[in-house]
């Protein structure tokens, strides 16, 4: 079955033995473990995700006023108490994840910004606080988040349900939002590493340098904040923050066409410690496409191997132990090189992919098409499917269509909630059964609506988001996946929990939709004014002049030939006519 | 020509009655469509808020112990004689706490206890004994001619004297030059405020070598909550406390090989605060002002590190404060292991020494002053709440007067810039938190006048609220800025074409009764 590295774990490191003793005081366990792993992709590319994981043993389902903080940061400890957060999962993303070319990523996120918190169920008011919440972490991330308002937020019925502990299911204390404008840079990555404990000064940290990491095709920052169970039994819950860092770089752009990755080339450091402060500090190379080392090689050699069924696959990993002082050899300082041997061989196709576009012509109507891709040759699966469109494309919903291989197919379960206009956004879940090896297409049409001048955003020209559509499904499984939760598994295998053996989660968003909309002159308004002003002043005018100008009979002027001839006459000496 | 005359009184007054229901109907149509909208404030309160005259009155009782006054003295002083309570009792504390039980003085108010000359419960060469709570123990040689000027020393020491006034007052009024020695403590202690957050963070920039431990918890609960708790009726009060790994001093230290030692000049000690504070991270969950105090335990390529004030000696506590920041402190811990030691050392720090230091920067920080009391003066030892009550009243004088001065400058600035940019709303309820905030001022300052602090201290720092509620209003900002050439190019499409006949047969009709009225005087002539 699947066999897993023992470490040292379960240490509880940070207590003073004196604690112990300490009647009536609650023992409190502090962990911290950080990972790194890298895939080589079969396009030359390579794909790297961090992962960092605190975890801190509290009692937090009862208000406790004052706040210790050891290794959680104190400022997300602080915001989870004041707004009562159940869960907290925001991630800063730019760039789109390429399903077809890199294969599923371990943690999915779409472009941009995107925010669904879970709130407990002492929670009143949960709008405005839900409102206060996104302008702190705005001001706790540097990004745009205060822009998310009733209009651009959801209430998912059953997509997005609680990733940790918890039974509360009510969908009211949920909220979704996504900006799929904002564009993640530096700013963002500064405050995301400063709550990591060691900060950017020690263990695998040290990789993160803004400017290579924003140099790559692909990059998405996640934070993610849920109460876990310590043990099988749940008897102690703890928090746990996972920080994850996804970066892929392109072969072309920073490896200059050569298929050869170093942790240099990639970061520009080198490591040469673990953090001192966590429990587990490991890289993990996938080498499952590579087993006799045909495909690429990896030097330095380790001698450890890991397995781990990771999204519905088993796949084979070298294990470089951070905390051990020979993996950095006698340079004392580990440098990963991957060179490949061979552009051959063929990535294992995802089996559930998706993608999205906009149809039609002109600026008055359009159509949406979802295609959901099912590769598996012989299992149907059913997924759901969750749209958030803003208010201004008015959805057609009676257009709603669902075809599979030709054929009419029924969704099992549709909730729709229409807009209201500056209010709220359409929202659409649908349970769809996805036949083996097919495409099912979703289609529905809009009408585009006429903005408020003022509503036009800045450069309207460029057009208007629509965040991804998500796509989250129980996809089946080829090896049995594993179950328990609390069980020790690479950061990476361990973060959707599984709840049976035959299927594992996944959740794929789609591309945003680029919308273009009817966008008027904006010096329109003016000419409005100045063109209705004269021509009410132009009436005024002429009415003014006939009440007030006076009227009197006048002797009509003579013609122009009786004038001529006057003249003739005058010249004459004769009397005019 | 009869017709034409007509016809032109026609035209001419056709014109007037069109200039008339342009001046009654449209002028004042396009006045009230495009008037911004400005809620009623009641201007004249709060110009007599700006000049407005403080006036503290404090109760106190004297209580004359029998034997101290004779039967002639007694007709002249207006206070009754009581009590032969404690002449037995040894010590004046014993004296104090018994008197204390006798009668339970408001907040704000004092007792003077006068107690016989001959009487051997205050020691030789002391007159005047500060109690606990509100209580003074006085001894007097001649009664009636010393008996003012003593009390209005007690009173001076215990409730309020004009420095304090005038610190608390210091950022609004200008302070007399040459008093150095008061500005620097009054621009030491924060400003008056409805809550603090106190964190309290340890700083292990050398988590490799040290594994630095320290019972927070415990401590904020043995040292610090019983000050705040005595503290709470002024603001209120919450801590948190982190760890923060791989922080630094903004400034290298420099070694000393004489003391074989680093050390950290006062020059420099200016420079440490900044790289830190961007590590300390803002406060998320409330706007009020943050009281840091730090724990810096050196690493161990550092230690120990000392800090040496202006005369180059080493500071005994090893902290300093910053004004209005916080406090922070350095924490040896070289000395606890031996060369030998294996890496990462774990460290067990004595929290009693830490909190010992930061209770008296926090003490400092929050402006509770133990100036030196004038000769012939015994202040009781602190009691375990560290704060005595004649302390905490002291405190909340000077911060109702400063939250009343604050509420009067936010207020009255506010109607000034409301006064003098015409573009700006006010809605109602921004005019009804100005109300509101006028209201509880007037009801402050008559509360101080009538001595009743507690209630003053209440009214003030709704005022507060108030005022800073109406003054931060984002809906003052909406219609700031509106240009007037912008107006103009919307108005001047309309307006010109439609005043301009009528201004032009105006000035007509006035010329020509004019030139009328010349005709008619050169017939007279």
């Amino acid at each position: 079955f699947v066999f897993i590295m023992r470490c040292n774990f379960r240490i509880v490191l940070f207590l003073p033995p004196g604690l112990y003793k300490t009647p009536g005081r609650k023992m409190q366990i502090w962990l911290f473990y950080e990972e790194l792993v890298i895939r080589p992709l079969h396009s030359g590319d390579i794909y790297a995700s961090f992962q960092f994981r605190t975890v801190w043993e509290t009692d937090f389902m009862r208000g406790n006023k004052v706040s210790h903080y050891r290794l959680f940061p104190k400022s997300l400890g602080q915001v989870i108490s004041k707004f009562s957060v159940r869960e907290l999962h925001i991630s800063f993303t730019q760039g789109y994840w390429r399903t077809m070319q890199w294969g599923q990523p371990f943690q999915p996120s779409p472009p941009g910004a995107e925010l669904w918190v879970w709130f407990q169920d002492s929670v009143t008011d949960v709008d405005g606080t839900w409102k206060e919440l996104t302008n702190v972490l705005s001001g706790i991330f540097c990004a745009s988040l205060n822009f998310i308002d009733s209009t651009n937020t959801v209430q998912p019925s059953a997509s997005f349900k609680p990733l940790g502990i918890g039974n509360e299911t009510d969908h009211r204390f949920l909220r979704y939002a996504t900006l799929p404008r904002e564009i993640v840079c530096t700013e963002n990555l500064t405050p995301w590493k400063k709550l990591l404990p060691c900060g950017s000064k020690a263990g695998l940290a040290v990789l993160l340098k803004s400017e290579k990491l924003f140099h790559s095709s692909f990059h998405s920052q996640a934070v993610h904040i849920r109460p876990v169970c310590q043990d099988w039994q749940c008897k102690t819950t703890s928090w746990e923050l996972r920080q994850t860092l996804n970066v892929v770089f392109d072969l072309h752009n920073s490896a200059q066409g050569k298929r050869e990755w170093s942790l240099f080339k990639m970061f520009s450091r080198t490591l040469t410690e673990a953090c001192p402060l966590a429990s587990s500090s490991k890289i993990y190379i996938d080498i499952t496409d590579n087993p006799q080392g045909e495909q690429f090689e990896v030097s330095p050699a380790t001698p450890l191997l890991s397995q781990a069924v990771v999204l519905g696959d088993r796949r084979t990993f070298s294990v470089y132990d951070l905390t051990q002082q020979i993996t950095f050899g006698t340079v004392r300082s580990l440098n990963l090189l991957i060179r490949w041997k061979s552009s051959e061989g063929d990535m294992l196709r995802p089996l559930l992919h998706a993608e999205r576009y906009v149809a039609g012509y002109g600026l008055q109507t359009g159509e949406i098409h979802t295609l959901m891709y099912n590769n598996h040759p012989y299992r149907s699966f059913p997924v759901l499917l969750l749209d958030s469109v803003p208010w201004y494309l008015r959805l057609y919903i009676h257009t709603l269509t669902v075809t599979s291989k030709g054929k009419d197919n029924k969704p099992s379960y549709i909730h729709y909630q229409p807009s209201k206009d500056r209010l709220r956004p359409h929202l659409l879940e649908m349970l769809v059964q996805l036949p083996p090896n097919s495409v099912t297409e979703v289609t529905v049409q809009f009408e585009r609506a006429l903005l408020k001048w003022t509503e036009y955003t800045p450069d309207p020209n460029h057009g208007f988001y629509v965040g991804s559509s998500v796509i989250s499904s129980l996809v089946p499984s080829i090896v049995a996946m594993d179950t328990n939760s609390t069980r020790e598994r690479p950061l990476f295998s361990s973060f959707f929990p599984c709840k049976e053996e035959s299927s594992y989660f996944v959740r794929v968003y789609t591309e945003p939709l680029l919308v273009n909309l009817p966008t008027p002159d904006f010096s329109m308004p003016y000419n409005v004014i100045c063109l209705t002003c004269t021509v009410v002043a132009v009436g005024y005018g002429s009415l003014y002049n006939l009440l007030t100008r006076s009227f009197q009979i006048e002797e009509p002027s003579p013609g122009l030939a009786k004038r001529i001839a006057n003249i003739i006459r005058k010249m004459r000496g004769v009397p005019p006519l | 020509m009869a017709t034409t005359e007509v016809e032109r009184r026609r035209g001419q007054l056709a014109a007037l009655s069109i200039a008339a229901v342009v001046i009654i109907v449209g002028v004042p149509l396009w006045w009230r469509t495009t008037e911004t909208y400005r809620a009623w404030l009641p201007v004249n309160q709060i110009n007599e808020l700006a000049n407005l005259q403080l006036q503290l009155s404090a109760d106190v009782e004297v209580v004359f112990a029998r034997g101290t006054v004779t039967p002639e003295q007694q007709k002249k002083v207006p206070t009754q004689v009581v009590i032969s309570l404690c002449l037995f009792c040894s010590s004046p504390l014993e004296a104090d706490l018994s008197l204390h039980t006798l009668s339970e003085s408001p907040c704000g108010s004092l007792v003077v206890y006068v107690i016989p000359e001959s009487s051997t419960l205050l020691p030789e060469d002391v007159d005047v004994y500060i109690g606990q709570r509100r209580t003074a123990l006085l001894r007097i040689e001649q009664l009636l001619a010393h008996l003012e000027p003593r009390i209005k020393q007690v009173l001076q020491v215990m409730s309020f004297s004009h420095t304090d006034i005038t610190a608390a007052l210091s950022d609004r009024v200008r302070l007399s030059p040459g008093n150095k020695e008061s500005i620097a403590d009054s621009m030491r202690a924060f400003k008056s405020s409805p809550g603090y957050e106190i964190t309290f963070s340890l700083l292990n920039p050398d988590p490799k070598s040290h594994r630095v431990h320290w019972d927070i918890e415990g401590a904020v609960q043995t040292y610090i909550q019983p000050l705040l708790t005595k503290l709470a009726p002024l603001a209120n009060f919450s801590i948190d406390s982190q760890t923060l790994y791989y922080a630094m001093l903004g400034v290298n230290p420099r070694y000393d090989s004489s003391r074989s030692a680093y050390t950290l000049n006062s020059d420099s000690l200016a420079h440490v605060i900044n790289p830190v504070e961007a590590r300390l991270g803002s406060n998320a969950a409330s706007s009020n002002p943050v009281l840091n105090f730090l724990l810096y335990v050196p690493d161990a390529h550092h230690s120990p590190l000392h800090i040496h004030d202006h005369k180059k000696q080493e500071v005994l506590s090893n902290a300093f404060h910053s004004p209005r920041w916080g406090g922070i402190m350095v924490y040896n811990v070289n000395g606890f292991y031996g060369p030998e030691a294996v890496f990462p050392v774990d460290i067990n720090i004595n929290m009693a020494k830490v909190m010992g230091v930061f209770l008296a920067q926090l003490r400092l920080l929050l402006g509770v002053q133990s100036s030196a009391p004038p000769p012939g003066f015994l202040v009781a030892p602190c009691s375990s709440t560290g704060l005595a009550d004649w302390e905490l009243d002291r405190l909340m004088w000077s911060r109702t007067v400063e939250n009343v001065a604050t509420a009067t400058t936010t207020i009255t600035s506010l109607a000034q810039l409301l006064d003098q940019i015409g573009n700006i709303v006010i809605n109602d309820n921004i005019a009804q938190q100005v109300s509101s905030a006028v209201t509880s001022l007037q009801l402050a300052v008559a509360e101080l006048e009538a001595g009743n602090l507690g209630f003053a201290l209440q009214y003030s720092k709704e005022a507060i609220l108030a005022s800073e509620r109406a003054f931060f209003d984002p809906s003052l900002l909406h219609l700031l800025y509106f240009p007037d050439d912008q107006k103009f190019a919307i108005y001047i499409p309309l307006f010109l074409p439609m005043c301009v006949p009528i201004l032009l047969s105006l000035l007509k009709i006035v010329s020509e009764a004019r030139q009328k009225r010349r005709e008619r005087q050169a017939k007279k002539d």
